[in-house]
């Protein structure tokens, strides 16, 4: 193998200073949230406990944190499927011109790029206006879509830009209906792209403040909860709930990786049976 | 046909209700609150230019809009600089796709997780009494502890740096993954250095990857409330703030004036970035 140039160790320096960065805080509220009862927010750590874990399942102690994550939970699994189903339609949709594409196109890009306190305004304002109330599985979920849906679309398009299109053309000379074409020949072979949707539609809402704010009526999700708690809480009990909320997401892109893996493990070795003759 | 058209819009058809009920809606009911009256206490339909007029004499506003605009640029300069570099050593210096893609993965990990608990994460560091701070004293650097490492602008450009660098690396490491290497070695046949590779070959080609990464950190940065509210411990404003303090207030249409203007301001801006690179395209 050709010697590395100089210009590598520099660079991969500055690539693990890089990963410090990234994950050191985060390191370091995990160890502080095993702070000893009578410690406080910074180091020197006044001996090793599980206080603030324990404070934390004391519900009256520091609001209602377990509320507010039962509810993250269930919009944040309500967003990940619409996402994914919605996604996907209009990823199909978007494989050919049709009139008004275009415009929906600059709808989709504006829905990311338009300021959130907008999107959190205007829902806000609009569910109060007509009388409906905000209310989280609401308008703070249409508030949620209108955030991951463009990563969900922009996903599709990566998929159906590299998709071949000889396997659906095979599947239909073979006399396959539409619907047949989509489900035994589309649908798998984008599969571990719509995982990753699922991910970003999960994640996405699951950590939301900036579109829920003002769109979630008087129940918080979890992150708004956090937020709130931020200004009246100063006690290790908000790291030891950002470690365990870390933890979470973590195991969820966790399982992710490791079924998508699978999934590509499990093709590599039943793949292509191309020239093995009709049995 | 007029079936494949019947067809693409049955499939587009729950997009296009979600984005014109949740976005699009949403979006014009705020136009029209801005020409809206408010009194003390309450708000009501008019139609006046009041609210524009206030907000553009006011030296605050322009000064806030002055600020959010330097922020987005010193963040946007930051990120740029930081992202290319991870990402041109993934790509071109890590040599087998495997571990491209376990160090790939390992940057883009954090962005899974939540944002304000990875705000909340610099107090024990940036904190007067914090690790830095600690750092520092202990060898002797300083006698003090530094003030203006929490709740300062400082401390909202690295969260931001810390939470957007992200966006930078995924679209600039995905343009670099797909150059020809064959180019690179033409260039060096030819003779130009590593450098002469880097900003006559590389920088050209990953230009798509660099605007996409823009769009989304000066986007992010220039409508963000959130991060600016917590890292500065309410010292700092920007734009957004501006637009939170008003609807506290209860000033909604005072408020939807100032969003408006930053809806054009942010639009403007992102429009003549898209001009220089095709989205659809680059995915």
């Amino acid at each position: 193998m050709e010697k590395r140039p100089a210009s590598f160790y520099v660079l991969a320096a500055f690539f693990m200073l890089f990963m410090l960065f990234l994950y050191g805080p985060t390191i370091t509220i995990a160890i502080l949230s095993f702070q000893g009862p009578d410690g406080g927010l910074t180091f020197p750590m006044r001996g090793v406990s599980l206080n603030w874990f324990r404070e934390l399942f004391m519900e009256q102690a520091v609001g209602d944190i377990w509320g507010s994550f039962r509810r993250s939970l269930v919009l944040g699994l309500m967003v990940m499927v619409t996402t994914v189903v919605v996604s996907v339609m209009a990823g199909l949709a978007f494989r050919r011109r049709f009139p008004g594409s275009t415009v929906l196109f600059y709808l989709v890009i504006g829905s990311l790029v338009i300021p959130s306190i907008l999107v959190s305004m205007g829902i806000g304002l609009l569910f109060d206006r007509t009388g409906m109330g905000n209310f989280w599985a609401t308008s703070a979920f249409g508030a949620h879509l209108t955030w991951t849906l463009p990563f969900g679309i922009l996903i599709m398009f990566a998929v159906f830009n590299r998709f071949n299109p000889a396997y659906e053309e095979a599947a239909r000379d073979q006399g396959a209906t539409t619907w047949q074409v989509f489900a035994h020949v589309v649908l798998p072979l984008i599969a571990p792209a719509l995982i990753g949707v699922a991910l970003f539609g999960f994640t996405l809402s699951y950590d939301e403040i900036a579109r829920t704010i003002l769109a979630s009526g008087s129940r918080n999700t979890l992150p708004l909860e956090i937020w709130g708690m931020t200004t009246n809480v100063t006690s290790p009990v908000l790291y030891a709930l950002g470690t365990l909320t870390t933890i979470f997401s973590l195991s969820l892109v966790a399982i992710v990786i490791l079924s998508v893996t699978l999934m590509q493990r499990r093709r590599a070795r039943n793949g292509s049976d191309a020239g093995r003759g009709m049995l | 046909m007029r079936r494949a058209n019947l067809n693409s819009w049955l499939l587009a058809a729950p997009l296009t209700v979600v984005l014109a009920v949740f976005l699009v809606v949403p979006i014009l009911l705020i136009i029209a609150v801005s020409f809206w009256t408010a009194d003390e206490f309450t708000f009501r339909p008019d139609f006046q230019f009041g609210n524009y007029e206030y907000l553009l004499g006011s030296a605050v506003a322009w000064k806030v809009f002055g600020l959010t605009f330097l922020m987005a640029v010193i963040v946007w300069a930051l990120t740029l600089v930081i992202g290319f570099t991870i990402a041109y050593f993934l790509a071109f210096h890590v040599r087998t796709l495997k571990w491209q893609m376990a160090l790939f993965l390992l940057t883009t990990i954090p962005f899974w997780t939540s944002n304000i608990i990875r705000m909340i994460s610099w107090i024990p560091l940036l904190g007067k009494n914090g690790l830095v701070n600690q750092a520092l004293m202990g060898a002797g650097i300083t006698s003090q502890p530094l003030e203006w490492l929490l709740y300062s602008g400082f401390s909202v450009c690295l969260a931001f740096v810390h939470l957007y660098t992200l966006f930078m690396v995924v679209p600039i490491f995905n343009t670099m993954m797909r150059i020809d290497k064959s180019l690179i070695e033409a260039a060096r046949d030819g003779g130009a250095s590593g450098f002469q590779i880097l900003t006559n070959v590389i920088i050209p080609l990953t230009k798509p990857g660099i605007m996409i990464g823009s769009i989304f950190v000066i986007a992010l940065v220039m409508s963000d409330f959130v991060t600016t509210r917590f890292m500065s411990g309410s010292q700092i404003a920007n734009v957004g703030r501006l637009i939170a303090n008003d609807i506290g207030l209860l000033q909604y249409p005072s408020a939807s004036a100032t969003a408006v203007v930053l809806l054009i301001t942010v639009l403007l801006t992102i429009g003549a970035m898209m001009r220089l690179v095709d989205i659809r395209k680059e995915l």
